[in-house]
């Protein structure tokens, strides 16, 4: 299914004032493919991921999964945006964001409980997912004994085995090297075609960026054309 | 709880930490409530074993000291034969009959000891056992003064300036303050001289009358007329010397530590949910409901409390079981499972408070760098 923003905005208060994060941004993401989201530091580009994905609703606008009605709106109350995430959203953060008391496996098993079904009834896709990520040896490993590149294919695998409509992913090479950077924007990217899951890739590197099907620029909040220098 | 089993087993040394604390309050709040009812009834059984339900005293203006409240005391009252026969009379009073009650010093073969002696008129129906009665000239003992006395059937005692035959061992549980009691024939003991405190009137013939009742409408202005203070016998062992004050100590201190042992719950609780809150986030993020996640955690504060109060209750009842012997502990419901679930109620309360500060965490800190 596609990801479609329709001129979502987010205004946040500022003090006395307000403060224009997201300013009236229309993309697609096809299903199956990975956009880039580019811009420096302060452009919006998490805020935009933070619609995009239920966590703050959009002061205005819209944000479409496939054909259907929108699913989050700025009147969307608060359990449903949970529910979209649940069911419908993948995300790998920043950091990995692991749970430093469950397993590589548990990590993955977790999305199942969280969703009302027993943990054991994913065990085998869980399993398939962290041998895709290259991790099947390390499934009952927590996430203090993984290195950094390990807990991020941890996360990214956590965010697949729910099988999301939409892959949203929030600067993931931040804390790796240039070289392992490449490796995870490429496994992202063909996870996402393998699982048809529309994603959202922001990221501040561009140079790791080589697999990705397409990107856009933001600057202080609007969908703009790159920068030359940039 | 899939997350909260696993956050038990991968910080256990916190939560065990938390258990242990958790045990000894338990612990201490579970010896305390027995030792409090132990205490209460070593001083109180000789009256909460009495077959009435209300006890008429009087009140003397310059009857030092006064209970609490300014309320009788057993020391303090002195009623007269007028009083007693006039209660005989009242509406709802099936059964009305002198009670004295007073420490006299008796002497066996053992050396002196001074223990309460209960002075009731033969055929009163006021002895703990039906079967048994009291006569001029002997006295009934129970176990605990038997043991005291060292004394058995058919012994001689002194008592007071009497001498006296023990006619039985009756065996029963009887103290008053805390001393066993032994009853005499109401004639024997108006003769100690018990009933005479300094400055009394002559007329006087017991402590109190001991009234068995169909009805308490009518005993309020009966009082009034008869010149006595009326109280049904739970209201009536605050007037012992030293019950209210011991009892309400021992309590104060079981509701300080119940108190403390949910603020400490909470305090545990706090830390840890602010300290987690990042996985919270996450969890929030990943789509989990504040539902879920305060079910988790109040979950996980569940197991823990009920590992620690439940370890805590039975250390203390073995400490009870094995000290009964030789320290006034009574053992029941009431004073293992009723604190055991008070402390794990006000646990939980006072964890759901702590806990309650999920509901505040914004998943999108999920974004934040940690």
């Amino acid at each position: 299914m596609d990801l479609r923003l329709d001129h979502v905005t987010l205004v946040y208060p500022d003090g006395d004032s307000t403060l224009t994060a997201v300013d009236d941004v229309s993309l697609v993401v096809p299903s199956g493919t990975t956009t880039a989201l580019l811009g420096p530091s302060g452009s919006g580009k998490s805020s935009l991921l933070a619609v995009a994905g239920g966590l703050t609703p959009p002061t205005s606008g819209t944000v479409t999964y496939g054909d259907g009605p929108p699913v989050l709106t700025p009147t969307t109350p608060r359990d449903e945006a949970t529910r979209v995430r649940l069911h419908r959203i993948g995300f790998v953060f920043q950091q990995p964001q692991l749970i430093a008391s469950l397993t590589a496996l548990e990590q993955l098993e977790l999305l199942a409980h969280l969703r009302g079904d027993r943990p054991a009834s994913v065990r085998e896709r869980s399993l398939e997912m962290l041998d895709a990520v290259g991790l099947s040896a390390w499934a009952h490993k927590r996430p203090g004994t993984l290195s950094g590149g390990q807990r991020q294919r941890v996360a990214i695998a956590r965010a697949f085995v729910g099988e999301p409509d939409v892959l949203l992913v929030d600067e993931p090479t931040s804390a790796l090297d240039h070289e392992r950077g490449v490796e995870i924007i490429e496994l992202v990217t063909a996870l996402g075609r393998r699982f048809d899951a529309a994603t959202l890739l922001v990221s501040h590197d561009e140079s790791t960026l080589g697999a990705v099907d397409a990107s856009a620029y933001l600057l202080d909040g609007r969908l703009t054309a790159r920068p030359a220098a940039a | 709880m899939f997350v909260a089993l696993r956050d038990l087993r991968f910080a256990r040394g916190r939560f065990l930490l938390m258990a242990a604390v958790i045990v000894l309050i338990t612990y201490l709040v579970v010896f305390l409530a027995s030792l409090t009812r132990g205490l209460g009834e070593d001083s109180t059984s000789g009256i909460t074993g009495l077959p009435v339900d209300h006890l008429a005293f009087t009140v003397q203006a310059d009857a030092p000291p006064s209970g609490p409240g300014g309320g009788p005391t057993f020391t303090g009252s002195q009623v007269e034969q007028a009083q007693w026969e006039a209660w005989a009379e009242v509406d709802g009073v099936t059964s009305a009959q002198p009670l004295g009650i007073a420490q006299v010093r008796a002497t066996s073969s053992m050396p002196c000891d001074t223990v309460p002696a209960f002075g009731i008129e033969p055929g009163a129906g006021l002895l703990p056992d039906s079967a048994a009665d009291v006569a001029d000239g002997k006295v009934l003992l129970s176990s605990g003064a038997a043991d005291a006395l060292g004394a058995q059937a058919g012994d001689k005692l002194s008592i007071g300036t009497l001498d006296v035959t023990v006619d039985a061992v009756l065996d029963v549980t009887a103290a008053y303050a805390h001393t066993p009691v032994l009853w005499t024939s109401l004639d024997d003991w108006q003769e100690l001289g018990a009933h005479l405190a300094p400055g009394a009137d002559p007329t006087t013939v017991a402590t109190v009358v001991a009234l068995d009742t169909t009805s308490d409408d009518a005993l309020a202005a009966a009082d009034d007329d008869i010149g006595t203070v009326t109280q049904n016998l739970h209201q009536s062992l605050s007037a012992i010397s030293s019950y209210s004050s011991e009892h309400g100590s021992l309590l104060l201190m079981v509701v300080f530590l119940v108190g403390i042992a949910a603020l400490v719950v909470g305090a545990f609780f706090t830390v840890w949910t602010v300290s987690r809150s990042g996985d919270v986030a996450v969890l929030k993020a990943l789509g989990a409901s504040t539902r879920y996640l305060l079910r988790d955690a109040i979950g996980q504060a569940l197991v823990i409390l009920v590992i620690g109060v439940g370890v805590g209750t039975l250390l203390a009842w073995l400490t009870t079981v094995l000290l009964q012997s030789v320290v006034p502990v009574a053992i029941g419901v009431s004073t293992t499972l009723l604190p055991a679930l008070v402390l794990v109620v006000l646990g939980v309360a006072g964890a759901a408070l702590a806990i309650a500060q999920i509901t505040r965490v914004d998943p999108h800190a999920a974004l934040a760098a940690r």
